[in-house]
């Protein structure tokens, strides 16, 4: 019997495979794919208190091995995912995990209050629906708030702070690898309460039209995703996981079998799948099946037996 | 995985790929396609051109990376659907007009065998292709442009509904015309946009609307023209 699952903060992930926030919706889209319940977890689409248009123009461009995005957070807000998508959350037999981003202080703010609210009420009858909070820092695609937060560990430091004070939910800060020091805001979550930290959000990056001589982009820059950026995205999750002792989710252009087994030996505690998603409309199935196929070839009973071997 | 059947020139650029199998479309959808592993990351969506009994066919213009490996595929080679998705053109009532500009024509040919006394509009900038074939599927009207504006030449008074193809600038042209001729017909776009997930996932291909945001793969890509706020 092997067993893959991981439990943080009184969560149990039965995989390390956790679908990546703004790569899924809230999940319905790939539910007619394949049994949402197989995989270890999902990171609904990045939500902000009042609902979110988003950015006008080009939202994506095709990179080599990659692909920049500038979505901007388009959002139906908290309240309408309060209202619509959780019943449908509440069926579900996986780690539920709504990521929630602002532009203000106060927005972050009110925005944890009211999933806070929420999950305390579906708590009392019995019909949970959020299992964790990812606190998105690090949004690359807006302008005022998101990335400028997710920059410098000490601006940052206020957000968490108020947040872990908002919530009594598993708090999850979502980083960026933007950040100006990567290991100084990981340690900052960790003293500040959080109790995960989920890594990397996208790289701001830039691409120019040279023809009409200008971004392809209204927002100037987007966020770079896809396998062009694993291997720095594992150096940059193998350095916090030797600074923190609370649980990493690793990601950042995650895209085979082999590539979660290299963020679980760079110590992550689960792994997140974002851009695959769009490789392989079934990725989520087929990372779960090879996770427990690779373990099985490998004689591996546990992944805490190579969890952190480097 | 499915093989390639054919895969055949017609045009400069243009070609004409079908794919083994049995497929359910409606007129209008699309399908997700790739011919390689990892590289390039994302699928081409391409919109449905014919279905028969055990094949699907698509036309397609070599535009970038993807259609380029997409034009060397030989028979027997294997290529990956997903589909079809999108909402597809609803039933056209009355009469019916098709105009399509370019490769924006694709839709059409399989749409006709479901309304098969439209008339049809194809606009090419250099050559013209496939007008026979459109020919022998409509008892309609077949009226062709080349290097011109085929808009022109659409009365959209004429009609109670029009299915519109094509590029940008003409589906704002589309608009436009719609708003200028008071025509009392029911008028449709179907856009191209750049797409991820193709099913409504990642809200990349994201369409503003008059009322709110849409996505182009789930909500489209067929549009009401008087809906659709050209960015």
């Amino acid at each position: 019997m092997i067993n893959t699952s991981y439990t943080m903060a009184g969560v149990t992930f039965k995989n390390p495979v956790v679908m990546a926030s703004g790569t899924f919706g809230f999940g319905k889209e790939y539910g007619t794919y394949y049994d949402l319940n197989r995989l270890g977890g999902i990171s609904g689409k990045g939500l902000t208190l009042h609902p979110k248009e988003g950015n006008s123009g080009l939202r994506v461009y095709e990179t080599p091995s990659g692909m920049l995005n500038s979505v901007g957070l388009e959002n139906p807000g908290v309240a309408a995912f309060l209202q619509e998508e959780c019943p449908r959350w509440e069926a579900l037999d996986l780690a539920r995990i709504v990521n929630l981003g602002g532009n203000t202080l106060q927005d972050y703010i009110e925005g944890a209050r009211l999933i806070e609210e929420d999950a305390i009420a579906r708590q009392q009858s019995g019909r949970p629906a959020v299992d964790m909070i990812e606190l998105n820092i690090s949004c690359p695609n807006v302008k005022a708030g998101g990335m400028a937060y997710g920059i410098k560990t000490e601006v940052a430091r206020e957000v968490v702070r108020e947040i872990r004070a908002v919530t009594t939910l598993p708090l999850i800060i979502k980083l960026s690898p933007n950040a100006e020091d990567l290991v100084s805001m990981a340690e900052m979550c960790e003293t500040e309460g959080a109790d995960a930290i989920s890594l990397v959000n996208t790289f701001s990056a830039m691409k120019i039209d040279i023809y009409k001589r200008r971004s392809v982009f209204n927002n100037l820059y987007a966020g770079l995703s896809g396998p062009a950026i694993k291997p720095i995205a594992l150096r940059m999750v193998h350095q916090v996981c030797k600074a923190v002792e609370i649980p990493v989710m690793g990601m950042g252009g995650i895209s085979s079998t082999e590539d979660i087994i290299e963020f679980i030996m760079a110590g992550a505690a689960v792994i997140q799948v974002g851009t695959y998603n769009f490789i392989n409309i079934r990725a989520g199935i087929d990372l779960v099946d090879g996770v427990e196929c690779f373990m099985r070839d490998q004689g591996i009973r546990s992944l805490d037996e190579i969890r952190g071997i480097l | 995985m499915p093989a390639v059947i054919y895969n055949e020139q017609i045009a400069e650029g243009v070609y004409r790929l079908a794919v083994e199998g049995s497929y359910a479309a409606r007129m209008g959808q699309f399908y997700m396609l790739r011919a390689w592993d990892m590289y390039p990351l994302l699928s081409r969506p391409l919109s449905v051109f014919n279905v028969e009994d055990n094949y699907i066919e698509f036309l397609y213009l070599v535009a970038g990376e993807g259609t380029a490996i997409f034009s060397k595929l030989q028979a027997g080679d294997e290529i990956m659907l997903e589909g079809p998705l999108g909402n597809g053109f609803s039933k056209s009532a009355g009469r019916t007009a098709f105009v399509g500009g370019g490769i924006g024509i694709a839709p059409f040919y399989y749409a006709l065998k479901q309304v098969p006394e439209a008339d049809v509009y194809l606009g090419f900038s250099r050559e013209a292709y496939l007008v026979d074939e459109f020919k022998a599927l409509t008892s309609g009207e077949v009226i062709t442009n080349v290097g011109g504006i085929i808009l022109n030449q659409v009365d959209f008074n004429q009609y109670d509904t029009i299915y519109t193809c094509g590029p940008h600038k003409m589906l704002e042209a589309v608009q436009q015309k719609q708003a200028d001729s008071g025509t009392a017909a029911d008028v449709y776009v179907s856009l191209e946009n750049r797409m991820a997930c193709g099913i409504g996932a990642c809200l990349v291909c994201s369409v503003k609307c008059k009322e709110k945001r849409k996505k182009a793969c789930a909500d489209g890509p067929v549009f009401r023209a008087e809906e659709v706020v050209f960015e």
